[in-house]
């Protein structure tokens, strides 16, 4: 057993001599150039001669036993160049490997349903063709013999005696259970003046919908038996440990290439068995084949954020609003697979108590599959259910014992002076001013003139609300959490990869492992290289992408989980002072001095008191790379310099579930005004504001915009976007007809604020946050029960509030009422 | 299955950004695959199968649509622009400059139909208020910004001064 981890120690990475002016500035993006003229190149762009579309044929039921797949007639199709069934991918693959413990270890996941269909959308079989048109016209031809089969479809029916059961060699349909404990639930409750009881709370099923769809283009080098994988897949690292196994290769084989992406918000992370049907096929037909996603196809099969039921919800709280604790029972539907879960069994661990200083906390966590598509990682991937219902127990609590839930929220929050603060279960909020930023928000929209705005609100006949929303950003994970869900992983801690070299006409070049998606990689890194090496951002020629055969990347590499400011910048960090170390070295041999006498300064290394004994940095590279006679021989520099950043992680005590999971904890807090009709439900949000504390903000225009992107995106889910299944197990919702995401015309007035705690356990004191906790749909949740308080104290259980549920509460609150009950002690 | 009927394919002729191309075309191709898989120009984009996204809109003969709703051989005769004709010898028009300076694009992939539709807009309305661009840009969908700081940048373009 390992010792818990305690606060970290910062990180030791040779600091840069001087720190000059780019990081903190918003220098324009060098990625813009390319993209507003359409010269951005995104997977589909690419072509091939002779290449191969792929259409993949998909089953029409929620769950079925496919008693045949007959591609004969698609063959006969003019144009159709191949088919892969089922069948064949069982005979030449083996099954994903499973991250859970057993019983959800027994899965048998292929790239094809094999035997079973599990969910209406599900891939049985691939069609190749000249054309996109033929290859989705031949499609139709290819004819299953499909047995429907019952279709389970709510994941509280999961555990019936009589549900249907998915996955037979599972056994059962609870594929991953885990019971959470910490502090002392019983001391808690005995202290308790109230407890306060809420029987469920649901988080809906929705995701980030990036606008470009899924897809690869993909050949096969039949000399080499390697492939190249031309993808917006967002985190190769994983979809190589995934593939490879599966195809029976080593990870060589499998060369990943990205450059432009059209937005990933960790929807992007498995593709992996489209792509192996890819690789299989272009190996089948020996050529190049293309595979772009339909939007239909996107939404019917591609990673659902996860929808999660908190069950029996008991919350110990003093007469005055202090919180001691809670227990509940968290019932997660993961769909029929499990792609990237169980991980989001745990990764909400890494926000156990919100930002509150609760510390007794029990929660079990049961995952069931059930027939609809799989989850995976979504924008804020399992914290921001969590930090959900801490929002949702703290207005309710706050409703329900006549408190304020801005004092219900101060008198909680864990405070400036506590930080670095150790969670109950071993997590380190490294820093931050909760209330503070509260003041900052509630300062925006105005709240002290609101009861004015209430009353005017009313005299038009609507209702005001405010709500708060507070939440965490946890990122750099440490992925040793994964040893909570399954003690036999070997997975732990986390590292990112960039070299930096000086070429030969002066040429500085740095390289990425990271797979970015309008994160502005290109910028930031090129900001940090400019500042170490005294050039300007102009200077930094940073590739655009990723792709295995630059040798810069390692296991963990990609973009998610908010962590490119720490790991990303701390691997471009660490090797341009390694280089900035060479360049030193270099030119002191040259001009006869120590290393320490060289300063690198507006494009030179000159002597720090000499400044004409210069050389440019076109002389050091030519001197290495072309013109190296006559150097001494134990002279160690190459100016291609690699560094693997790797956080101070420990792994995880797996007993007590306990440690540090996650490096950076970025802080948002915002708040809604709405006003709602009541006759209608209809509501708008009339004031917004978001305050953000991310640490140190290298480029605070990129950061501001993934704050907006963020927004966005909750206020689209906590108000229409859902993915609604009828009890057959169809998708409501399978495009943007359905499925409305925010327009133009959706967007309320907002206005942004920020703090900055730099991090104490990142080299440059920033923090991840591109995923931004959800805030929104927090907000606005809390803004509409505020709103409706007059109407008979509804309580919104919900994360999705369309008009029509809010019309429910209005025309019977006492319905949701009675989910919740407080007893007195 | 029925039997599928035999393609059938037209001839078409466009001048695209200036150029003039005659393509045989099958009958049932989309405008936005022609532009991307004929002609290689993929600065226009595909978002979704029905329609709202806005990804791939183009300016026909003068007026905005949106190329995956209609087939290639409704054009033949017309006249097309797209994103890939909107800066001049690498100099950035002032709308597509007016993006980069107000970071109104993270992913880049609305972009181009976001440009095409902001353009279409400045030429009817040189000084459109907040709520002529957010009804002009409705029909293009970004994920990225939450359409902010594309206000700001169509605001800005148009010479008009844009709060920060």
């Amino acid at each position: 057993m390992t010792e818990p981890t305690t606060v970290a120690e910062p990180i030791v990475v040779e600091e840069a001599e001087t720190k000059r002016g780019y990081a903190g500035q918003s220098v324009p993006r060098k990625e813009d150039k390319r993209l507003v003229q359409g010269e951005g190149v995104f997977f589909d762009d690419v072509k091939r001669h002779n290449m191969g579309y792929v259409h993949f044929v998909r089953s029409p039921y929620a769950h079925a036993k496919l008693r045949s797949v007959d591609v004969s007639k698609a063959l006969e199709h003019p144009g159709v160049l191949g088919t892969l069934t089922g069948d064949e991918v069982a005979l030449l693959t083996d099954p994903f490997f499973q991250i859970s413990s057993p019983p959800g270890a027994h899965l048998r996941d292929f790239c094809l349903a094999v035997g079973k269909a599990r969910f209406v959308g599900e891939p049985v079989a691939a069609v190749v063709a000249t054309t996109r048109e033929t290859a989705r016209d031949a499609s139709e031809l290819v004819e299953v013999d499909y047995e429907p089969l019952p279709a389970l479809t709510d994941a509280r029916e999961a555990l019936a005696d009589d549900a249907p059961l998915l996955h037979d060699e599972a056994g059962t349909n609870l594929t991953w259970e885990g019971v959470y404990e910490w502090g002392d639930l019983d001391a808690a409750f005995a202290e308790a003046d109230r407890v306060v009881k809420i029987s469920e709370l649901h988080f809906d099923r929705f995701n980030s919908t990036p606008l470009e769809c899924n897809g690869a283009l993909v050949e096969f080098n039949r000399g080499t038996g390697q492939w190249t994988i031309i993808t917006n897949n967002q985190f190769p690292g994983f979809a190589a440990i995934m593939m490879g196994p599966a195809m029976r290769v080593g990870l060589d084989k499998l060369r990943f290439v990205t450059q432009d992406i059209g937005g990933g918000f960790g929807n992007k992370i498995t593709s992996h068995p489209q792509l192996v049907a890819c690789c299989l096929l272009a190996r089948k037909l020996n050529r190049p084949v293309q595979w772009t996603e339909w939007r239909t196809d996107f939404h019917l099969s591609m990673s659902h954020g996860n929808e999660r039921w908190f069950q029996d919800t008991e919350v110990a709280v003093k007469e005055d609003g202090t919180l001691l604790g809670f227990r509940t029972t968290a019932l997660d539907d993961a769909g029929a697979w499990l792609r990237y879960e169980p991980l989001g069994g745990v990764i909400w661990a890494q926000v156990t108590p919100g930002m509150y200083r609760w510390r007794h906390i029990r929660l079990d966590f049961k995952q069931v599959t059930t027939n609809k598509a799989p989850v995976s990682p979504n924008r804020g991937y399992s914290r921001m259910q969590h930090l959900w219902f801490t929002e949702r127990v703290i207005d309710i609590v706050a409703q329900e014992l006549g408190l304020d839930p801005v004092e219900v929220r101060k008198r909680n929050y864990i405070r400036a002076e506590d930080m670095p603060y150790e969670t109950p279960n071993g997590c380190v909020y490294d820093s931050g001013d909760y209330a503070k930023m509260l003041d900052l928000a509630l300062e925006l929209v105005g709240h002290g003139g609101l009861e004015e705005k209430r009353a005017d609100a009313e005299s038009r006949g609507k209702l005001l609300g405010v709500g708060i929303g507070s939440t965490l950003d946890s990122g750099t994970n440490n992925f040793g959490q994964s040893r909570l869900i399954n003690p036999e992983l070997q997975f732990s801690g986390n590292n990112e990869v960039a070299t930096v070299k000086l070429d030969i006409f002066g040429e500085i070049v740095v390289t990425l492992g990271t797979t970015p998606q309008g994160q502005s990689h290109e910028t930031t890194a090129a900001q940090v290289v400019a500042d170490i090496l005294g050039c300007s951002v102009d200077d930094v020629n940073v590739r655009a992408g990723h792709d295995s055969y630059w040798n810069s990347h390692a296991g963990f590499s990609g973009t998610y989980a908010s962590q490119f400011a720490v790991t990303g910048l701390g691997a471009v960090k660490g090797a341009t002072d390694m280089l900035a170390v060479e360049m030193k070295k270099l030119a002191s041999v040259v001009l006869g001095c120590t290393p320490d006498d060289i300063e690198l300064a507006e494009g030179f290394a000159r002597m720090r008191e000499n400044h004409e004994a210069a050389l440019p940095f076109m002389a050091l590279g030519a001197i290495i790379n072309a013109n190296n006679a006559g150097l001494p021989e134990d002279l160690d520099v190459t100016l291609n310099c690699r560094y693997v950043y790797r956080p101070p992680f420990q792994p995880p005590d797996v007993e007590r579930k306990f440690g540090n999971l996650t490096l950076t904890y970025a802080a948002q807090v915002h708040v809604a005004v709405v006003e709602v009709d009541p006759e209608t439900g209809v509501y708008e949000i009339v004031d917004y504001a978001a305050v953000d504390d991310c640490g140190k903000r290298i480029n605070p225009q990129v950061v501001e915009g993934q704050v907006m992107g963020a927004t966005a995106q909750a206020i689209g889910a906590a108000t229409h976007e859902t993915f609604t299944y009828d009890e057959d197990g169809n998708l409501l919702t399978p495009n943007f007809y359905d499925y409305h995401v925010p327009h133009a015309l959706d967007m309320p007035p907002l206005k942004t604020g920020n703090i900055e705690s730099p991090s104490p356990f990142t080299s440059m004191g920033t923090k991840g946050m591109g995923e931004g906790g959800g805030a929104g749909i927090h907000a606005v949740c809390a803004a509409l029960q505020d709103a409706l308080r007059p109407r008979g104290n509804p309580i919104v259980y919900d994360s999705s509030n369309p008009y029509h549920r809010v019309w429910e509460l209005l025309s019977d609150p006492e319905s949701s009422r009675q989910r919740v009950t407080v007893e007195s002690r | 299955m029925a039997e599928i009927p035999v393609v059938t394919a037209e001839t078409v002729t466009v001048d695209v950004n200036g150029t003039t191309y005659e393509r045989e075309v099958e009958a049932r191709r989309l405008l936005i695959h022609f532009l991307r898989d004929d002609l290689d120009l993929t600065g226009s984009h595909v978002g979704c199968d029905t329609g709202n996204c806005g990804a791939c809109s183009v300016i026909v003969d003068g007026i905005l649509v949106k190329s995956c709703m209609l087939l290639a051989v409704q054009v033949d005769g017309a006249k097309i622009e797209t994103v890939e004709a909107l800066a001049e010898e690498e100099q950035l028009s002032p709308l597509q400059q007016a993006f980069s300076d107000h970071h109104a694009l993270q992913c880049g992939y609305c972009t181009p139909g976001m440009l095409m539709s902001a353009t279409a807009l400045l030429r009817e309305n040189p000084r459109p208020n907040d709520e002529e661009i957010a009804r002009a840009i409705q029909g293009n969908i970004c994920r990225c910004t939450g359409y902010w700081n594309i206000f700001k940048a169509v605001k800005a373009a148009s010479g008009q001064e844009v709060a920060e």
